[in-house]
């Protein structure tokens, strides 16, 4: 119970983004011409919304399911990032870490890296409820939208801002942290740099590839300069 | 139109690909041996480098050269960091730069 009071406030921000985007989600869904028990199932067995998504065109177009895989692959590679950086974090967490590592979307992955957990609360428990929180978020906003449909209008412009706001904190929380900031750097030059030569829609993959080369080119520095927690 | 089936099929690979990448360093790096110091390092050097990355990736798709330049989402981004840097209060920093922006793009822009 603890543990679950402490990673709340944590997921309040991602209550917000992802009812406004689930609903979205769900509502895209509703006009395409699918029940809610396909948003409510997508939302639950993927929970990734970018590939969500992007599914709803490969439901309408004819069937090609080895596209389909690749496409999810080339679209959640970032994951493996996260995963590689969650290695010690998520070790000892028990029957709770398939979970952990099945529900490691974007958010909960910065939350559950970044968040400085008290020390009275267990770990894993926290870590578990951060996961649990924005599955319960994402599903129930995803069906909520299949259910409404195009029913429901209010002026939400703007509200998907929110996630945005979360990511420049979560930054800046890990900029605040360590003494030289050398792969934070490397990082937003590498991905503006490959968001301006690629475009929008095929920026992720050459950006980790070039995040991943410059971190092995610097090893030594960045090891030395003991940027890095 | 696809058929149930395919439709299954379909979305079955939408979780398979996003499983694999989630599961894959776990397989492969268990509890059992030790992680090569290489993949250790990548573990503490990826993360700043990651929220950078998805810093630009919320911000993709912001028109610099047309409509409103990408005006509302720099006062709001700086207003997040300035709060933040006074406050320390997540929550406050990411609330009032949403509703800031929100008020931006309804209102002004």
């Amino acid at each position: 119970m603890a543990a679950l009071k402490a990673a709340f406030p944590y997921t309040v921000p991602i209550f917000a983004s992802f009812w406004f985007l689930g609903i979205t989600y769900g509502i895209y869904m509703n006009v395409s011409g699918f029940s809610f028990w396909y948003p409510f199932v997508m939302s639950a067995i993927i929970f990734g919304g970018s590939l969500e998504f992007l599914a709803v065109n490969m439901l309408l177009s004819p069937f090609a399911p080895l596209e389909t895989f690749l496409v999810s692959l080339m679209i959640q590679a970032r994951h493996l990032f996260y995963g590689i950086a969650m290695l010690d974090k998520y070790r000892g967490t028990g029957f709770k870490k398939p979970y952990l590592i099945f529900g490691m979307c974007d958010e909960s992955f910065s939350i559950n890296y970044s968040a400085e957990i008290p020390e009275n609360v267990d770990r894993g428990w926290f870590m578990f409820f951060v996961t649990l929180l924005n599955h319960i978020y994402w599903v129930s906003g995803a069906t909520l939208g299949g259910l409404l449909g195009s029913v429901i209008e209010f002026n939400t412009e703007g509200l998907g801002f929110v996630m945005t706001a979360m990511f420049v904190v979560i930054l800046l929380e890990q900029l605040l942290k360590e003494k030289r900031h050398y792969t934070a750097v490397i990082g937003l030059v590498v991905s503006a740099a490959c968001l301006i030569g690629f475009g929008s829609d095929s920026f992720l993959l050459p950006a980790m590839g070039g995040i991943l080369l410059l971190l092995t080119a610097f090893r030594r520095p960045i090891e030395k300069a003991g940027d890095i927690l | 139109m696809m058929t149930l089936g395919q439709q299954f099929i379909t979305i079955g690979m939408c979780v398979l690909g996003t499983m694999l990448t989630r599961f894959l360093p776990f397989l492969v790096f268990s509890d059992k041996r030790p992680t090569p110091k290489y993949i250790q390092y990548l573990g503490h050097a990826l993360p700043p480098a990651i929220f950078a990355m998805l810093v630009v990736y919320c911000l993709k798709d912001v028109e610099v050269v047309s409509g409103s330049h990408g005006i509302p989402e720099l006062i709001a981004m700086v207003v997040v960091v300035i709060l933040h840097l006074w406050k320390r209060k997540m929550l406050l920093s990411i609330a009032a730069g949403t509703v800031l922006y929100m008020l931006l793009v309804q209102t002004v822009f």
